[in-house]
């Protein structure tokens, strides 16, 4: 196979930090990345995940720390010297060249012979399947074609590493999860070390292998999709991966890692993160699919429904506590608006954090 | 049934308004107005009364010009400087686009770069008689090092008006240039940045190409600006030989000989001559890719 998978055996950054006067836009940050791995930063804007892979790629010198490649030090490098293949958010294809053009220029760029060239855009094109569209100009391409001619460019001239900046967030729902399954596919396919930068909890945790969870420039976590979405180590991570409820209250009781927090004069059954002892303030997480409408129970929370949504399968509301607390919940059924339910929290997926 | 019976016929203001005629359209009747009095009506009186010549038939005043070489060589005369001038100007307004466009302070320098197009040519060229005159700085210091023995002679000739010509000329280029510069996606570069491609390739495969469209623009109004020097072909030049232009030749036709048609004549011959060239470059500009600069979806 032509498209060969990385040659190289770890990426390394060693306490890379980049400052933009007194802001530091990234902080200390160390992560070891193995061959073939796909890897998320992931992160809400201004969280410094975009800086990385541009300090990554050498679009931006770092200020502090170093980024290695084996034990080659690569930090310093230009970016034409560093040999990475990128995809970017706005595309960025040469306007004035063909998609054919435009997947070679990077080989262009190093010389090959021209029916060398020839070969491997094929193989690109074949790959990305846009055979049928080789001549055409950019601007006659839809927005997914011309992000998947962004794909080829990066991916044909075998770079060691992809690098991704949101790539999908241009294209509209139904594109993006057409080519989210498409990046997963040429993934596996050649196996190319990809950074994936994302806003988008659900693209990485669909293509990631791990995921590194940034927030004003520091990592919050790193793990495995399956470790993030179940256990998040810090209460702004589970916020940020879909634990839209939070329960402030006081930790009543302690078993192992089980915990009994009392909110609104309910007692709440939770798991605990980290180390919360008897007495202490805690807050409960739990996603709005843990959160359900039960038939009366003597242990839940009553709430007045708010807002009620139909979603397909079931229902998503928000109701809210005689003590003001807003809870986004699903049901099987429709609840009116303004009647009283009870809600239930699945202690297995309530994270107890420290408040 | 006929169809006709279904869609009831669209009133004329309707009909109007699907061509995009409507009463805003009557916004443009001023704009067509101060067209049509300041630039057709001089344009065609010009055009008729240059048929009109003091003796001889309707093409008397073409057939002088074009027999006498003291007239006919004022176009060579003209784009020996005119085209010299554009070119240096674009090729000196390039590289100061490129290097100004990654400057976070933009604004002081272009305001000292665009300075030049307020003083007016006069001022440039007392200037520069006094800087670049026999007795002025530029001879004198180098003297002061040894480098010339005598003065060179860089004033009341073809040198003279050559740097007047691109001091008042360099800032409108360089403003057009810059704005064709910033105005290509900076991702596009970056692109070819992390793809392998060195700075020269970078401008040679992503940028010219990019900006010839816009530079043919560039070269084609500075060819116009330059093509009509008159006051620093006098005040700086050899008027009577090196830099009798073509429009000297037109104000002596008009204000010396009082022969206002003959005056006319040679502005149309001027004006051919621009439209030659600019028409050219323009076809040229065909040849290149000119859609959008940005690398895709903005």
């Amino acid at each position: 196979m032509l498209l060969a998978s990385s040659k190289f055996d770890e990426l390394r950054l060693d306490h890379v930090t980049r400052s933009f006067g007194s802001v530091n836009a990234l902080q200390d940050i160390c992560l070891t990345i193995g061959k073939g791995e796909f890897i998320a930063l992931l992160g809400p804007s201004g969280c410094g995940k975009s800086t990385a892979l541009n300090c990554i790629a050498g679009l931006l010198a770092a200020t502090g720390g170093s980024i290695w490649l084996d034990d080659k030090r690569i930090d310093q490098l230009k970016p034409e010297d560093r040999g990475f293949g990128m995809v970017f958010q706005s595309y960025a294809l040469f306007p004035h060249m063909s998609v054919r053009a435009n997947i070679g220029f990077g080989l262009k760029m190093r010389g090959t012979a021209r029916a060398e060239i020839a070969k491997r855009v094929d193989e690109a094109l074949a790959l990305v399947r846009l055979e049928a569209h080789g001549h055409k100009l950019p601007g006659q391409l839809s927005g997914g074609q011309q992000q998947r001619v962004a794909i080829a460019r990066a991916i044909v001239i075998e770079p060691p590493l992809v690098l991704m900046d949101e790539p999908l967030s241009n294209l509209d729902a139904k594109l993006r999860l057409e080519m989210r399954a498409e990046i997963r596919r040429i993934h596996n396919q050649l196996g190319a070390t990809t950074i994936y930068v994302t806003h988008d909890q659900d693209e990485a945790l669909s293509l990631a292998d791990r995921i590194v969870v940034l927030r004003d420039g520091r990592i919050r976590q790193v793990g495995a999709p399956r470790d993030l979405y179940e256990s998040p180590d810090h209460l702004d991570v589970a916020e940020f991966m879909g634990y839209r409820n939070r329960l402030t209250g006081k930790v009543t009781a302690r078993d192992g890692d089980r915990v009994t927090v009392e909110v609104s004069s309910v007692r709440l059954a939770g798991t605990m993160r980290g180390d919360i002892s008897v007495g202490a303030q805690a807050v409960i997480a739990a996603r709005p699919d843990d959160v359900t409408a039960i038939d009366g129970s003597d242990n839940a929370l009553k709430a007045i429904v708010e807002t009620i949504e139909y979603r397909g399968r079931e229902f998503v509301g928000t109701a809210r506590t005689e003590g003001g607390l807003e809870l986004i919940f699903h049901a099987p059924q429709a609840a009116a608006i303004g009647s009283t339910i009870s809600l239930a929290v699945d202690p297995a997926h309530a994270l107890a954090y420290a408040a | 049934m006929q169809r006709a019976d279904h869609t009831p016929a669209l009133s004329l203001r309707q009909r109007l308004a699907l061509r995009g005629i409507d009463g805003v359209t009557l916004l443009v009747l001023p704009a067509v107005l101060f067209v049509l009095a300041i630039f057709v009506y001089p344009f065609a009186y010009g055009l008729l009364l240059s048929f009109e010549p003091k003796q001889g038939g309707i093409f008397a005043n073409y057939t002088r010009f074009f027999s006498d070489p003291f007239l006919y060589d004022t176009i060579a005369t003209t784009l020996w400087l005119a085209v010299p001038v554009t070119i240096i100007s674009l090729a000196f307004a390039l590289p100061v686009a490129f290097r100004v466009r990654l400057m976070t302070r933009q604004r002081l320098l272009t305001t000292i770069l665009v300075l030049p197009v307020t003083l007016g040519t006069v001022l440039v060229a007392e200037g520069l008689l006094n800087f670049l005159g026999p007795q002025g700085w530029f001879s004198r210091t180098l003297m002061l090092f040894g480098i010339i023995d005598s003065p060179v002679k860089l004033t009341n000739n073809y040198w003279g008006v050559f740097a007047s010509l691109i001091i008042t000329g360099f800032p409108f280029t360089f403003l057009l240039t810059l704005s064709y510069v910033t105005g290509i996606d900076p991702a596009l570069e970056q692109a070819a940045a992390t793809h392998g491609a060195r700075a020269w390739q970078r401008f040679r495969h992503v940028f010219l190409p990019l900006l010839v469209p816009g530079l043919a623009i560039a070269f084609c109004l500075s060819f116009v600006q330059a093509f009509a020097v008159f006051p620093s072909a006098i005040l700086l030049g050899a008027p009577a030989g090196p830099t009798r232009v073509i429009s000297i030749a037109a104000y002596q036709a008009a204000f010396e000989q009082y022969d206002y048609s003959m005056a006319s004549a040679i502005a149309m011959i001027m004006a051919a001559v621009q439209l030659v060239i600019v028409v050219a470059v323009l076809m040229l500009r065909n040849l290149f890719y000119r859609g959008t600069t940005a690398g895709g979806k903005g």
